[in-house]
C-alpha cells in the first residue's frame, strides 16, 4: 500500500459517511424544503468525496493512470454545477405547487419577495399616472 | 486498508434509507427529492464500481446516468411546476 492508495480510502470513506448523513436527513426533517436543504448540500460534497477520491486511488493500484484521475474530476465538476440547478428546480416546483412550510418555519422570505415584486409592479403606475393626469388638466 | 467492500454496504445502507422517503413521502415532490439524492448516490456507486472490476469505461458510463438524471429532474420539475 502506498500513499496516494491511503489518501484515496480515506476520501472515499468520507464521502460514504456524507452519503449516510444525507438520507439520514432526508427521513429526519420534517419538510420538504428542509429536507431538500440537508440532503442535497451533503450528497453533493459526498459524492465529490467518493469520486475524487476513486481517482486518486485508482492512481495507486497496478491498472490506473492519470486518466482516471482527470475522468473523475470532469464527473466530479459536473454534479457540482448541476446539482444545485436540480435542487432549485425541484424546490420552485414544490413552492408554486402550494405545498406548505412546516409549522415551526419563522421565515419565509420567497414570499417576501413576491410579495414586494408584485407591490412594486402595481404601484409605480398609479403615481406616475396621476401626476400626468393632474398636470394635463392643470 | 478497509476494503471496498464496506463502501458498497455503506452505499447500500444509505441508499435503502433514502429509498424509505421515496415509499413513504407524503406528497410527489418529496418522493421526487428522494429520487434525486438517490441518483447522485448512484453516480457515486457507478465510480465505485469502475474501481472494483478496474475498468476505465464505467466512468462514462457513470458520466451519461449523471447527465440524464439531470435531464429527468428538470423535466419532472417544469412538470410539477405547470410549465412542459
Amino acid at each position: 500500500m502506498n500513499a496516494l492508495t491511503a489518501v484515496g480510502e480515506i476520501l472515499v470513506l468520507l464521502g460514504t459517511f456524507f452519503y449516510i448523513l444525507s438520507s439520514l436527513g432526508l427521513i429526519r426533517m420534517p419538510d420538504v424544503y428542509n429536507r431538500m436543504q440537508t440532503a442535497t448540500k451533503s450528497a453533493t460534497l459526498g459524492s465529490l468525496g467518493v469520486i475524487i477520491g476513486v481517482g486518486i486511488w485508482a492512481l495507486g493500484t497496478d491498472f490506473g493512470s492519470a486518466a482516471w484521475l482527470t475522468k473523475t474530476i470532469v464527473i466530479a465538476v459536473f454534479l457540482l454545477l448541476t446539482n444545485p440547478i436540480s435542487a432549485h428546480a425541484l424546490i420552485r416546483a414544490a413552492y408554486k405547487s402550494g405545498i406548505p412550510l412546516w409549522e415551526g418555519s419563522v421565515v419565509d422570505r420567497y414570499r417576501e419577495h413576491l410579495e414586494a415584486k408584485e407591490k412594486e409592479a402595481g404601484s409605480p403606475k398609479n403615481p406616475d399616472e396621476t401626476p400626468i393626469k393632474e398636470g394635463g388638466v392643470e | 486498508m478497509i476494503g471496498i467492500n464496506v463502501y458498497l454496504a455503506l452505499i447500500a445502507i444509505a441508499t435503502l434509507l433514502s429509498m424509505y422517503r421515496v415509499f413513504r413521502g407524503p406528497t410527489t415532490v418529496d418522493r421526487l427529492v428522494a429520487v434525486d439524492i438517490m441518483t447522485t448516490i448512484t453516480t457515486g456507486l457507478m465510480v465505485l464500481f469502475a474501481l472494483y472490476y478496474g475498468r476505465m469505461i464505467f466512468l462514462d458510463v457513470a458520466l451519461v446516468y449523471a447527465i440524464l438524471a439531470f435531464g429527468g429532474v428538470i423535466a419532472f420539475a417544469r412538470y410539477m411546476e405547470g410549465g412542459l
